[in-house]
């Protein structure tokens, strides 16, 4: 590890210019579980740490009146997996952080870090996207809203620009008779990045056809992905075997994964459509 | 205090007062408390930070290296490469667990003419912090010409294949070397019988090929060294090692100097498994230190002890199998090819020995060739080279017992070896328990339990390792209070301290707690072989056990002379009591150990009790392993739902830490079975260096394993130990497939057997 610099920001604007003033070499410290091994290993080069875990807004879970949610993006994932409100509404988000690290990492790590990292395999980031997060950054030039799948570019990277950081994540309110659900599969049973992943949120009419529906699946391409295609294939219509099957091909037919030592091409492309037809049914039974 | 006493001895152990009880480990409260001192807690003052540049490249040839802008960097004291250390001859040193040529020791801990895989050590450089350690090894300019990798054992073996050393011929068991130079270091054959007609006997013959690969022992804590060069010329090493001995007698000859001038003190160790023989860091940081003439600390990170400490091998394996239809084997054809990785030295040998160790064949060839690749040289590993042989073995004898429609268990009973069976390799067994840990298993509430549940299967594998004896030397002073301090060569890995200490305490007929264990430097105790070959408890138990024996004498003598008699008139009962003869009045004249040794000072001094043995004799150990597993068709996954693990310890002495050795080598034999491999790209990059993506078993992966411990008394030992270490790590992977197999329909011919390899198996279909 090279020696680096510690800098706490206790406002919003004051991260801002502290960001801007490192330059290309600082870079905002949430939970650190990611950065800091970066730095430790020199993967990453950073001179200045500019720590946002001590701005209030930046940690707060805030529960809106009509059932909406918002989360500091630096807040832990243990908090969130621990407000009794966000696994009666949004249990979705508890399948994502507590699954993130083991219980220790899960102490620090956080949501804002987790979409920041920018890993096609992030486990938080499919649970965003189907929940239609809305991603709020604070810059030199104010604040600015980004939707969650249009928040990753490339593995690694994001739209944020220089002096730019996450300060908060805004998700709606769920809609009656929705259910969401993200599973991954690892080789092992924890500890692990995602060979693939997946997520569906899904609203059931009052007869049981797919009223509507998102579907994200990760680490089978450069980004996170939103598959709108496996969407269509259940929604107007009661879920079947059919519809979940056409939705897992269409999950499929979107990735577009590598080789690497986690996992295979063809075993990523059809993992994609296991967890797609995983999460639906799971969904499905949280709607219920 | 009195010896913890939490669960009733064994049947075979009643007769003893400690053995065979579980008391709490001498080292505990130290290990509980964080309180113990591993190889990096050390601190020295004037200590400077080392760091080691490593190659990018699997295999190049160095064509220059440039150091001055690192030597300029402020607070840099030292860089080396290998020219900087005195030339070593080929001249065979003892490596612990085996020998090497010298050369090839220096020149895989810092690489001379070629870098051999990637992280290959190239340089090394000491200064006043790691920060700028690390700083200046990138200022370190090496220029390389780059040649082409040599990463599958078959590929290295053709003609034709780039050659990693080009002086290497292939050398036969009668000392003769091949004409050309070849990755092929050795080849050896076993054979016994006519291979021919005992397959002409068999009326079903079953060949298959595997595939392993390298494995990581994956001991939590990486390797370290620290050596301050003093200024009277003697050297000072404290490492994490396996065996002290060995870390001073590699050291010594490559700083030339003599044994006698480097003292090297084995911290505590945080698992080793056979990975912590080598020397890597020692010289390293011993040369530094007598350029700087400062303490020198070295550790290596994570990614570094992956790549460039040694693995297992990697394998590609032929067997050939013929049985007729009662089950009989008639006929075995073994191929084992072994990865060394860059130096000849693969495990390859014992492979060979192991492959079909448990059972009488009459007809058998068994051929292993060690063979270097552009990869880490491999080392020891938890029974080296028979979890590789045995599983392709067992798992062709799964088959086979398939096909015949036989029970697997009862197979095994009708070919089992008892005593006086004799291997191809010529050894001929005593008293062996492997029947009876065959029949254990048959009576096993597991074997007897009917497994329900689709995807479900159940398999069994057996398993033989050697052990080994050596050299092991211990001394035990006898205290005032009746305490005594045991003083100890051997690293202390899993619980040796205790399982010596109880024998020490068995023979002199005191408690355990009465014996406080201590593992020293190699100034302060006898030679003593690395804890390794599952020897510790053994070797050092009888090193024990004649120590005792030497306090008993020398305590009888000592009373003879407060009675004033003749020693021979006094007898040390194993009670613990001194008896002499009746005194003028006709009174009985004892002495209990506590009250003899409150004397001893007043009567003479106290007592010294020293022993040092040498034993080529081991007890050879057994196991078989009963295995439930769960398959995903869906995603590949096998999830391991039951294990009962049975294996021979011929006296257990502390029950507990046998059966922690036989879940340990269960959880690493799973590993192997399911995730762990080396990952290499195309370029010899090890893709997997860290423990993210270096699968291990985490504690969600396994059921609680159980354990049945037969004790067949090893008549080889005072208290009939065999060694308990290895043997479990063996039967794991081919039970696994085996159970696999069950499953699905489906036999797995390569490890691991991951969901990828699943998957490719059967619903992706084939390559």
């Amino acid at each position: 590890m090279q020696a680096v610099k510690y800098a706490r920001a206790e406002s919003v604007e004051e991260a801002v210019s502290l960001l801007q003033d490192g330059g290309a070499g600082a870079r905002p410290l949430a939970g650190g579980t990611d950065v800091i091994v970066q730095a430790r290993e020199r993967t990453r080069d950073i001179d200045v740490f500019v720590d946002i875990k001590h701005i209030s807004e930046v940690v707060a879970i805030e529960h809106g009146s009509d059932g909406s949610l918002t989360i500091g993006a630096a807040t832990p994932c243990y908090e969130i997996y621990g407000d009794d409100s966000i696994a009666e509404n949004f249990p979705i988000l508890v399948d994502s952080t507590s699954l993130i690290g083991g219980t220790a990492i899960q102490g620090r790590a956080s949501l804002g870090g987790n979409l920041c990292n920018s890993s096609p395999a992030a486990d938080g980031i499919p649970s965003l996207i189907v929940l239609e997060a809305q991603v709020e950054i604070a810059g030199p030039n104010g604040r600015r809203t980004v939707a969650v799948e249009d928040f990753c570019t490339a593995p690694g990277q994001n739209v944020l620009d220089s002096g730019e950081f996450v300060v908060k994540l805004h998700f709606p309110a769920p809609a009656e008779s929705s259910g969401a659900r993200f599973l991954r599969f690892i080789p092992r049973n924890e500890m692990d990045i995602a060979v693939a992943n997946a997520a569906t949120q899904l609203r059931l009419d009052a007869d049981g056809s797919v009223a509507w529906a998102r579907v994200a699946v990760g680490a089978i391409a450069p980004t996170p992905l939103l598959v709108a295609d496996a969407a269509a294939a259940i929604v107007g219509q009661p879920l079947s075997e059919d519809t979940i099957a056409a939705a897992a091909a269409a999950s499929s037919a979107a990735a577009r994964p590598i080789t690497d030592m986690r996992g295979s091409i063809r075993q990523r492309v059809h993992l994609a459509g296991v967890l797609t037809e995983r999460t639906i049914r799971q969904a499905a039974e949280r709607a219920a | 205090m009195v010896t913890a006493q939490s669960q009733p001895q064994s049947k075979e152990t009643e007769q003893y007062n400690v053995i065979g009880t579980r008391p709490i480990r001498h080292d505990g409260v130290d290990k509980v408390t964080g309180a113990a001192q591993y190889g990096a807690d050390i601190n020295l003052p004037g200590m400077l930070a080392g760091r080691v540049l490593r190659s990018p490249h699997a295999h190049a040839r160095i064509v220059s290296i440039d150091t001055s802008k690192a030597e300029a960097l402020e607070g840099v004291l030292a860089v080396i490469t290998n020219a900087d250390f005195p030339r070593a001859s080929d001249e065979v040193i003892d490596t612990g667990e085996g020998t090497a040529q010298l050369n090839w020791v220096l020149d895989n801990v810092i690489a001379s003419d070629k870098v051999l895989y990637k992280g290959h050590a190239v340089a090394a450089v000491a200064a006043t912090d790691h920060h700028i350690a690390e700083d200046a090894v990138e200022l370190i300019e090496v220029e390389y010409e780059l040649l082409t990798p040599v990463l599958d054992v078959r590929d290295a073996m053709v003609d034709g294949s780039p050659l990693l050393h080009d002086g290497l011929h292939t050398g036969e068991m009668d000392g003769s070397k091949s004409d050309n130079a070849s990755n092929t270091a050795s080849h050896l054959q076993f054979t016994k019988g006519d291979l021919d007609s005992g397959f002409a006997d068999a009326d079903v013959v079953i060949e298959r090929e595997f595939e392993t690969s390298m494995a990581h022992q994956g001991y939590i804590e990486p390797h370290n060294g620290t050596a301050y060069y003093r200024a009277d010329g003697t050297l000072d090493v404290w490492t994490s090692t396996q065996g002290a001995f060995v870390v001073r007698d590699s050291v010594a000859p490559l700083l030339q100097l003599s044994p006698s001038q480097v003292k090297v003190t084995p911290m505590e160790i945080g698992g080793g498994f056979g990975g912590k023989i080598p020397v890597y860091l020692e010289p390293l940081a011993g040369l530094l230190s007598q350029k700087t003439g400062r303490p020198v600390k070295l550790t290596m990170n994570r990614e570094e002890v992956l790549l460039a400490t040694g693995p297992t091998s990697g394998t590609y394996m032929r067997v050939r199998m013929g049985a007729k239809r009662d089950g009989t084997i008639t006929a075995a054809d073994v191929h084992l090819a072994f990865e060394a990785g860059a130096y000849p030295g693969s495990p390859v040998g014992a492979g060979a020995m192991c492959a079909l160790a448990p059972y009488d064949i009459p007809n058998q060839r068994i051929d292993g060739y060690d063979v270097v690749v552009n990869k880490p040289k491999t080392a020891a590993y938890r029974a080296p080279g028979a979890p590789q042989s045995e599983f392709a073995t067992e798992s062709v004898l799964n088959e086979l017992a398939e096909e015949l429609g036989l029970d697997p268990l009862e197979m095994r009973l009708q070919n089992a070896c008892e005593e006086g069976a004799q291997r191809a390799d010529g050894f001929t067994y005593g008293i062996i328990g492997n029947v009876e840990c065959l029949q254990a298993a048959q009576e096993s509430p597991h074997w007897q339990s009917e497994l329900q549940g689709p995807n479900r299967g159940r398999g069994i594998a057996q398993g033989f390792w050697f052990n080994i004896g050596f050299e092991s030397s211990a001394y035990a002073q006898v205290n005032g209070d009746g305490s005594v301090p045991l003083v100890l060569g051997s690293t202390d890995i899993g619980g040796t301290r205790a399982s010596i200490a109880m024998q020490l305490a068995e023979t002199l007929g005191i408690s355990a707690e009465d014996v406080h264990p201590h593992v020293v430097d190699t100034n302060s105790v006898g030679y003593t072989q690395v804890t390794g070959g599952s020897r510790t408890t053994f070797a050092g138990g009888w090193a024990a056990y004649e120590c005792a024996m030497d306090i008993r004498r020398q305590m009888e003598e000592r009373a003879a002379q407060i009675w004033e008699c003749d020693a021979s008139d006094v007898s040390y009962g194993d009670d613990a009591i001194i008896r002499g003869p009746a005194d003028e009045d006709g009174n009985d004249q004892q002495f209990t150990f506590k009250a003899l040794a409150a004397q001893l000072v007043t009567s003479g001094g106290h007592i010294v009790g020293r022993a040092d043995v040498n034993k080529t004799s081991s007890g050879p150990a057994f196991a078989t392993h009963i295995v439930d597993v769960e398959v995903d068709p869906d995603t590949g996954k096998v999830d391991v739902l039951r294990y009962t693990a049975v294996q021979d310890a011929g006296t257990a002495i502390h029950p507990a830490y046998v059966e922690g050795q036989m879940q340990g080598g269960v959880a690493q034999g799973v590993g192997m079975a399911l995730n762990e491999e080396y990952y290499y790209d195309d370029s010899g990059d090890l893709k997997n260096a860290s423990l993210l993506d270096y699968r291990m078993p985490t504690a969600l992966d396994l059921p609680m394993i159980d354990s049945i411990i037969v004790e067949v008394p090893n008549p080889g030992h005072p208290y009939g130990v065999r060694g308990v270490g290895e043997v479990p790590i063996i039967p794991p992977a081919p039970a696994v497939r085996a159970a696999i197999a069950n499953a699905i329909g489906v036999h797995m011919n390569e490890l691991p057997m991951s969901p990828r390899a699943i998957l490719d198996a059967t619903v992706l279909g084939g390559d």
